[in-house]
């Protein structure tokens, strides 16, 4: 039955596919737990944790600069700032926080109601599938680079300004405590 | 090709994977008679007081936010590094001018006494 | 451009011929390979360990492990042994689950940077087109690690530490970044392969092999070599585990098999960040004659040049931990951005104008070399104050005649009032 196999084989997932479900899981997983966890410092992990996932997609969709900029910036830089907001946090280091309050009913019927209307989009749209031949993975790193300059030039720029205009804050805030 | 990174999924199963046998492990072999003197946090021979876990100075989430901000740079700067040799002079304005903002933000934070540490 | 030999080519040809499907060759070379990989990094911190026990004993004049095993080379087998056989522990209050993934953390971070190390020609786990930010990415890994540890340990000494983990690795990533800029620059790739291949020399056919990139950028160099003795917490920057004073750092409430783990990463760390300097600025596999040989041959040579070359590396830092003595946080953390990144930031924007210059290579290079000696010559001359400092301050200490000074009682009121 050689026929019969092959085409068991063509209805099989693919490893991708396998893999895609298997990070699809986990980054839900720690996403829930970033709601759910009692402890503010194990919601900061659950996020580390569900970062990660995302830049496991990334890799998985053949993105490697989007995977290790995802892990680079949320997991070095922003997951370390969250954790240090934390401690710097009066009473919010010790005990546990429940992460329920008067309105999660109320939340869990709004979240509900996006989500379903969200799947039924997702599953209404007839998407195009289209095939892209990315080329050479240094080309593309080359690409970028050279769009950064060009196309996408006044985003480029406005992010520096952000990022500048996000340090004057943070001094700002921190300041009071400096000087003493 | 996906099927390059194989090896680096494998490599993330093996070192999980030692990783998980090494903390499981012990506990199966070692022996266990704990005391409540053992489980003490050890802090040379003081009979630990209040939680340890407590809050600390601004300085370091300041320190955390330079990182971030260079960081930044730093994943922008690579891919342009890359093609540093076939662009042109013109080229060189854009990431001037983005070198500049971070650098003046940079002084100006030093400036303002962020990198201080002793007080 | 000629097909060159891969390990993974190779191995695969090897299990289809055997008559192995595709798939499952593929499959099969790939695990072995990361097998294999992993299990050397695991096997080579013994050796690690014991190199540097010996090293360090022989300069502070001792003789070192030798009673387990030939000159004790079986010492740390020993050692690991016991370690696997301890008691499990874990500190009242703790945070058991935080608690335990520190380790699992710090060893995968670590483990994750074989991939992209080249050993050999074509003896690469995966060369990535990001091999440089891969290496960077698996550093922020490392640094949550730390902190996990020292923040679930419920411990004082080892909350403090993990706090000055976090300000040390951050503040010398950027540095260590910004160095490994440098060739990345020159070459225009980031894979970790073609950085090394591209540091031949090529004479009449032969391959020289001494292109290193140090030879061209020793500033670069040296800024990368400072900031990576701070990544791996070695000892001018061992303050995160300064014995007298935090006891031994954010893994103080660790013991056995999950201690071991800590040390086992931080020891790779040291090696595999000796590993990278190599292939980014001390050529890698290169050497004399190493791809004019068939392929097997070529393969072994260039195995042979890269592990001499990354022992020396791993030596030089077990000599600095053996000299040096450990410097302040407020030290510590002002070398890092008051000096090592306004230097690598103006010598990668040197760099980057010296490679725009016209006139060809030379002028082009020359630049970049003239660039270089200036940011080493800061550097050093830097270094050379603090130290000659120090070494003032520390006569000072010891001179009778001052410390009989220093040793006068502080004026108490009754005698500040007899003196008025």
């Amino acid at each position: 039955m050689p026929a019969n196999l092959d085409e068991l084989i063509a209805q099989l997932p693919t490893f991708q596919q396998f893999m895609f479900v298997q990070v699809a899981l986990f980054t839900a997983v720690m996403a829930l737990l970033v709601v759910l966890a009692r402890n503010l410092f194990h919601n900061a992990l659950a996020l580390v944790g569900a970062l990660f996932g995302v830049a496991g997609l990334y890799a998985l969709l053949e993105a490697e600069f989007l995977a290790v900029s995802q892990v680079l910036i949320y997991v070095g830089g922003i997951s370390t700032l969250i954790t240090f907001a934390i401690m710097l946090t009066r009473g919010m280091m010790f005990g546990d926080t429940s992460p329920n309050n008067r309105q999660a009913g109320t939340a869990a019927i709004v979240i509900g109601t996006m989500f379903s209307v969200m799947a039924g989009f997702l599953l209404q749209v007839p998407w195009q599938e289209a095939y892209v031949e990315l080329g050479d993975g240094q080309a593309i790193i080359a690409n970028l680079g050279r769009l950064f300059v060009n196309e996408y030039l006044i985003p480029f720029e406005m992010m520096a300004l952000l990022l500048l205009v996000v340090l004057a804050g943070a001094i700002m805030l921190a300041r009071d405590h400096m000087i003493e | 090709m996906a099927i390059d990174y194989l090896p680096l999924l494998i490599l993330v199963i093996i070192a999980i994977g030692f990783g998980a046998i090494a903390v499981i492990g012990p506990s199966l072999l070692g022996p266990s008679r704990q005391n409540k003197q053992k489980l003490e946090p050890y802090e040379s021979g003081m009979i630990p007081f209040a939680d340890a876990r407590r809050r600390f100075p601004i300085k370091y989430y300041m320190v955390a936010m330079l990182f971030l901000l260079f960081d930044i740079e730093v994943l922008f700067l690579y891919p342009w590094a890359v093609t540093l040799r076939e662009l042109r002079w013109q080229a060189f304005a854009p990431m001037g001018f983005f070198l500049i903002l971070l650098v003046f933000g940079f002084l100006y934070e030093w400036k303002k006494g962020a990198l201080r540490w002793e007080d | 451009m000629q097909q060159e030999w891969l390990w993974s080519d190779s191995l695969i040809n090897l299990f289809t011929g055997l008559g192995m499907p595709k798939f499952l060759a593929i499959g099969l070379a790939y695990g072995l390979g990361a097998f294999i990989l992993a299990n050397v990094g695991l096997i080579l911190t013994l050796a690690l360990i014991w190199i540097m026990r010996k090293v360090l004993s022989r300069i502070q004049d001792r003789i070192g492990p030798n009673r387990v095993g030939r000159y004790g080379l079986f010492q740390t087998v020993a050692d690991a042994m016991k370690l696997l056989s301890k008691e499990v522990i874990r500190p009242a209050h703790s945070d058991m689950i935080t608690y335990d993934l520190a380790p699992v953390f710090s060893v995968f971070g670590v483990i994750m940077i074989l991939a992209v190390i080249p050993f050999a020609p074509g003896l690469i786990g995966v060369d990535l087109n990001i091999g440089v930010l891969y290496l960077v990415a698996l550093g922020s890994v490392g640094i949550m690690a730390d902190l996990m540890a020292g923040w679930s340990s419920n411990n004082k000494y080892a909350l403090l530490a993990g706090f000055r983990v976090v300000a040390q690795l951050l503040s010398y990533e950027i540095p260590m970044v910004l160095s490994m800029l440098a060739p990345v620059l020159l070459l225009g790739t980031m894979r970790m392969g073609e950085i090394s291949a591209a540091q031949g020399l090529h004479v009449l056919g032969l391959n020289l092999g001494f292109g290193w990139l140090v030879f061209l950028m020793p500033g670069a160099f040296l800024i990368f070599f400072i900031s990576a003795l701070a990544e791996s917490e070695q000892t001018p920057f061992d303050l995160l585990e300064a014995e007298s004073e935090l006891i031994s750092g954010f893994h103080i409430e660790y013991s056995g098999m999950k201690f071991a783990m800590f040390f086992l990463a931080q020891f790779i760390n040291t090696f595999f960040l000796g590993a990278i300097a190599v292939t980014l600025f001390l050529g890698g596999w290169q050497g004399p004659f190493v791809d004019n040989l068939p392929a097997p041959f070529s393969q072994i040579l260039g195995l042979i040049y890269f592990n001499i070359k990354t022992f020396a590396v791993y030596i030089a830092i077990v000599w600095i931990k053996g000299t040096f003595p450990r410097i302040r946080v407020d030290q510590m953390m002002s070398f890092a951005w008051k000096v090592l990144v306004p230097l690598v930031l103006s010598l990668i924007l040197w760099e980057m104008i010296a490679l725009k210059l016209p006139g060809g290579a030379v002028i082009q290079y020359g630049a970049v070399l003239v660039g270089n000696l200036v940011v080493i010559g800061v550097v050093l001359n830097i270094l050379g104050n603090h130290f000659k400092r120090e070494q003032v301050r520390s006569k000072r200490a010891f001179e009778p005649k001052t410390l009989i000074g220093t040793m006068r009682p502080a004026p108490t009121a009754e005698t500040a009032a007899a003196g008025d």
